[in-house]
């Protein structure tokens, strides 16, 4: 169950401002890429995967997850105005999947869509990887909000947080140190995406059923997590 | 009618006691939490919110625990010191949103009764973000009494208030405190609390100074002795003057700033000696202040009785 004026808080809190510029463009700048390489480079399908697979998935998931996972909740924590959802008698689960709703289509329109955008252009003969590269794209938009929605909970610093591990885990360790792969939620990603094209254009490092054990168990034990830390949530008096 | 209760409580961060074996409890009407910055005030009224457990001891309403119960919401209006309040929204988005989240069957009309009872009718359709700190004051209340809740909660809420918005929040809470609600403010100004509340809580340090009936907490404060600092023509035929009346216990004259350090035993007649005393021996004063008259200073008497 959903909360409809949290959701429409949420949306109004994290779409209001400079974050969808920010995330607006940073999504064009995805697609604009993949025309600029199609038209003057001549990209095949292994091209097209290599490059969504670097830029997408080790970069503008993890990144979009972070802006967007944290901005549904960390600003409302940091200025103190979460009091106002808080001082309500609404149950504190439903508070965190109303917000959580709220992320997942933002990941879609900004991180899903222009992923898919990108393999149509660059791979438009091959609609297959497309589908593939959407799928893994919506399982690690799902777990990268819920993550950060927990991590802008818990801690003041998510973002400088969500920063090394966005980029320091996910993009470095993630993608070449073997054993950190079945912790990785990219190569959980790129395990469905190798899943659902037949092709062999991506190559897989976690088994598909681990990938997706780990995810059903990070999406649900995380979302329940986050609803018990903002259940004993405090609010600073002195500052 | 709802009763707040505070048992033994104190709450302690790392190493800081900030407040220390506190009981209380607070009733229908206005109740005035008193005390200096810092005293621990904001801690208190966070616990009895909800957001904050306490350390030891137990904080309820009716019976039943505040902490990790968002049910007692639907009788608590919380006013928090914090300005920040959705700045994109308007006023009325703002305190119908509020309404919606109380699960109010009309929240259009509950909000529109709140913005009416703050007087921001005029102003409802314009951004929070471009409201004074008054009117953010009010939008505050607004979303805090959009349920008609029987306790309301409000801390420091004369903060940046200018005279007038001042007196219409005294009015505003003096209507819901008549009405049979329980209203607990903190203000570490003593005039505001003594004007509003007929029940007073003073803290300080983290310890429950002093509670009763304004004029008691009154008499408790004027009834000890007063120091003035006087500068005069004439200190020292002044401090002669003065010594001979009933109502000063020592005089003494600092002849390096040239002032006199009088001890008073009462604030009023002393007040009425000074200048008949000074007009009689013609003398002229060309400072007469209270030494001691900082209300940090009457909060340390108190701690100390």
């Amino acid at each position: 169950m959903l909360n409809p004026t949290i959701v429409r808080l949420t949306a109004h809190g994290l779409l209001g401002g400079r974050r969808l510029l920010v995330l607006g463009s940073l999504s064009l700048l995805i697609v604009a890429l993949a025309v600029l390489l199609q038209v003057f480079a001549g990209v095949n399908e292994a091209d097209a995967a290599d490059f969504l697979q670097g830029v997408s998935f080790g970069t503008l998931l993890p990144l979009f997850g972070l802006i967007i996972g944290t901005g549904v909740i960390g600003s409302e924590i940091d200025d103190g105005s979460i009091v106002y959802v808080l001082a309500k008698p609404v149950s504190r689960a439903v508070i965190v999947r109303s917000k959580l709703a709220v992320a997942v289509v933002a990941m879609v329109l900004f991180a899903v869509v222009p992923t898919i955008l990108a393999a149509l252009i660059m791979a438009g003969n091959t609609p297959g990887l497309a589908m593939a590269f959407g799928a893994g794209a919506v399982v690690a938009g799902i777990v990268y909000s819920v993550i950060f929605l927990l991590l802008a909970i818990v801690t003041r610093h998510a973002v400088i947080f969500g920063l090394v591990y966005a980029l320091g885990w996910e993009s470095l360790v993630g993608s070449f140190v073997p054993g950190a792969r079945e912790l990785s939620v990219q190569q959980w990603a790129l395990s469905i995406i190798d899943a659902v094209e037949t092709d062999g254009f991506v190559t897989a490092h976690v088994d598909l059923g681990v990938a997706i054990v780990l995810s059903v168990v990070v999406i649900g034990l995380f979302t329940w997590l986050a609803g018990r830390r903002l259940a004993a949530m405090t609010l600073s008096t002195e500052e | 009618m709802t009763v707040m209760t505070v048992a033994d409580v104190s709450r302690w961060f790392g190493n800081v006691v900030a407040v220390n074996d506190v009981t209380m409890s607070v009733g229908p009407g206005i109740t005035g939490l008193l005390g200096p910055n810092g005293a621990g005030k904001s801690t208190l009224i966070n616990m009895l919110a909800g957001f904050l457990p306490p350390s030891a001891g137990t904080v309820t309403l009716d019976g039943a625990p505040v902490w990790k119960n968002p049910q007692i919401y639907r009788s608590i209006g919380l006013v928090p010191e914090r300005e920040a309040a959705y700045d994109v929204l308007t006023g009325h988005q703002f305190v119908v949103a509020n309404a919606e989240l109380h699960g109010l069957p009309d929240a259009g009309a509950a909000a529109q009764r709140a913005l009416a009872t703050v007087q921001m009718e005029y102003a409802q359709d314009r951004k929070i973000g471009g409201y004074s700190k008054g009117m953010r004051q009010r939008i505050k209340m607004a979303s805090a009494l959009v349920h008609e809740p029987s306790v309301l909660l409000l801390d420091e809420p004369f903060n940046g208030m200018d005279p007038r918005q001042r007196l219409h929040l005294m009015e505003l809470l003096q209507a819901m405190g008549a009405e049979g609600r329980t209203v607990l403010f903190s203000s570490h100004i003593l005039e505001e609390v003594e004007r509003l509340a007929s029940q007073i809580e003073v803290v300080v340090a983290g310890r429950h100074a002093a509670s009763g009936d304004f004029r008691e907490i009154r008499r408790l404060m004027t009834d000890r002795p007063h120091r003035y600092v006087i500068s005069s023509s004439d200190d020292r035929a002044l401090a002669a003057a003065l010594i001979a009346d009933g109502s000063t216990t020592s005089v003494s004259l600092d002849s390096t700033t040239e002032t006199l350090e009088v001890d008073a035993v009462e604030f009023l007649p002393f007040a009425e000696l000074v200048p008949r005393v000074a007009r009689d021996a013609g003398i002229r004063l060309y400072r007469v202040s209270p030494a001691d008259e900082s209300l940090e200073s009457v909060f340390s008497y108190l701690v100390a009785i």
